[in-house]
């Protein structure tokens, strides 16, 4: 089934023209990642579709319904969760309660109780790092903190900007393996990567972006052979 | 000693009332990272309005006394709590992607209008409080320590307000998602929490506040007039700034100290002098904590 759908999305910053029609699809149960070079629009691509800026042209379809007009905590509510780019923690909230807001939603304590479980077998260090203050986890914690706060809303799209950013090698490693993990437990993600070669190795499908327009897709494999793919982000020559 | 001991209770009565304030400008700050310059005008609303209410109510209940003090205060809290988040809809909202200069100037424009409307209301005349609503006597809770009804009272009243904001801030859900906000509008919304309603339930708990404790001042000193707004307003203001704005905590403890340690000033050097000493400590304290004495982020933004 398709769940989200991009049609032409024109966004603007004032004057820069970062999106010039942007077009993808994800289907669920899909892990979807999206390439492309620093400046290519891959934020600005998730950031249109959660709700935080506003096309001036184009559709965002979510389930088949239209996006473009819905306040941001209204697309969360419906099921989309974004992880933003540089591990935006609550740094004065302690772990609880940055997952706590991660859960702003969902209104049944039941619910709550269990998506907190789930969140903490996936990341048992979040469970004993539970009292302390958001600030004080080391760089992976709080990588993993982000991506347990969105799950707290147990999301049916997950949208993850760069989260092997600045991780150790280890990490990274550890970071692509959890995303498989969520995706296998049936939550389907758009992920946007500098590191194209774990990501394509993860994904379904990929798409790349150059200044705004996409260039390439197809199923991940298929890119991972690709020539301009191979000089372009997997270092290769 | 004893009258070491009556100058701190005077001097916490006086705190309760700036820290009451306080709170109303650093929670503004901590969700807007605006000074609300208005919030002065709202509380001197409060003692307007409590008036008023006082005054009807006394001729409704055929002169029925301290009876018809809570039903007044309720009125001037919901009264002050809407015209706040009136003044955040119309003055705040439009201009809060305006940059920093537009909304403070918006919050001073607020706040001269709201202190014109009382003069010509009102009249700039000094107005009194109904008197003998609460009785007069003092009890000596220690040898030489005597404390008045309405002291107690005052305090009493303050305490259980800041008690129950620091419980609601830091124990409820709707409090999280305030500091939530406080910290990064746009994760909050990421996060479901519509933050234009949290901030509106801000300005509808700060001026709630901050208008009671302006018709409680009212009470204690038994009249006042339009200027209260900005000789109160600016004490509370530095109170917030002292306890580190955008604290709550600090928003109480900074008023605190500004209320002792005027009194004390007053009462051991002289009341002419109160305001020098208290200010040259209050400089001083800010020179070794320039971010407030319970702030951690810097004041940068101001
Ligand atoms: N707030 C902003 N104001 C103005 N221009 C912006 C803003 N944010 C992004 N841009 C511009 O929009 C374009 C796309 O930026 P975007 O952040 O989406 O790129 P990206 O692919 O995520 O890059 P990176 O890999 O560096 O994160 C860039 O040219 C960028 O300079
Ligand atoms: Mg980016």
């Amino acid at each position: 089934m398709l769940l989200l759908k991009t049609e032409n999305l024109h966004t603007y910053y004032g004057h820069v023209h970062a999106l010039k029609g942007i077009s993808l699809e994800v289907e669920e149960g899909e892990i979807v990642t999206l390439l492309g070079a620093n400046g290519a629009g891959k934020s600005t691509t998730l950031r249109t579709i959660s709700g935080l800026v506003r096309p001036r042209e184009g559709e965002v379809k979510f389930k088949g319904h239209v996006l473009n007009h819905v306040p941001a905590h209204r697309i969360v509510q419906m099921g989309v969760c974004h992880v933003p780019e540089g591990r935006r923690i609550f740094t004065t909230l302690t772990v609880m309660e940055n997952l706590m807001m991660g859960a702003y939603t969902v209104k049944d304590e039941r619910v709550v109780q269990e998506n907190l479980q789930r969140v903490f077998d996936l990341f048992p260090r979040l469970a004993e790092r539970k009292n302390q203050l958001g600030g004080t986890l080391s760089g992976g914690e709080q990588q993993m903190l982000t991506i347990g706060r969105a799950l707290m809303a147990r999301p049916s799209l997950l949208l993850l900007d760069e989260p092997s950013l600045g991780l150790a090698p280890m990490l990274v490693k550890a970071i692509f393996d959890t995303i498989r993990e969520i995706n296998a437990r049936g939550t389907t993600i758009l992920l946007v990567e500098q590191n194209a070669r774990a990501a394509l190795k993860i994904a379904h499908r990929a798409y790349v972006l150059e200044t705004g327009r996409v260039v390439l897709s197809g199923p991940a494999q298929e890119l991972m052979q690709d020539e301009r793919v191979r000089k372009a982000y997997l270092g290769e020559r | 000693m004893q009258q070491l001991l009556q100058q701190l209770i005077n001097g916490i009565t006086i705190g309760a009332f700036y820290a009451l304030v306080a709170l109303g400008y650093t929670m503004v700050y901590g969700v807007l990272k605006l000074i609300n310059f208005a919030h002065g005008g709202l509380f001197m609303w409060g003692a307007y309005v409590g008036l008023t209410g006082l005054n009807v109510l006394l001729v409704l209940l055929a002169g029925g006394g301290a009876v018809a003090i809570f039903p007044t205060a309720v009125i001037v809290m919901v009264t002050i709590a809407m015209v706040g988040v009136l003044v955040e809809r119309v003055a705040y909202r439009p201009l809060r992607s305006a940059g920093r200069l537009a909304p403070i100037i918006s919050a001073l424009g607020v706040a001269f209008i709201l202190e014109s409307l009382a003069r010509n209301v009102y009249g700039a005349s000094y107005k009194t409080y109904p008197t003998g609503l609460i009785p007069v006597g003092r009890v000596e809770i220690l040898q030489g320590v005597r404390v008045s009804l309405m002291q107690a009272i005052v305090l009493i009243v303050s305490f259980l307000l800041m008690a129950a904001l620091y419980l609601f801030v830091y124990r409820t859900r709707i409090g999280t998602a305030m500091r939530a906000v406080a910290l990064d509008h746009e994760v909050s919304r990421l996060m479901g929490i519509d933050v234009d309603r949290i901030i509106a339930t801000v300005f509808l708990i700060g001026p709630g506040l901050g208008g009671l404790a302006g018709m409680i001042v009212a009470l204690y000193y038994g009249s006042f007039d339009f200027t209260l707004g900005w000789i109160f307003g600016l004490k509370a203001f530095i109170s917030a700034i002292l306890g580190g704005i955008g604290n709550i905590p600090g928003a109480m403890l900074g008023g605190m100290i500004l209320g002792i340690i005027e009194t004390l000033g007053a009462g051991y050097v002289s009341p002419q002098w109160k305001d020098v000493i208290a200010y040259v400590i209050l400089i001083l304290i800010l020179i070794f904590r320039p971010t407030g004495l319970l702030g951690e982020r810097v004041a940068e933004k101001l």
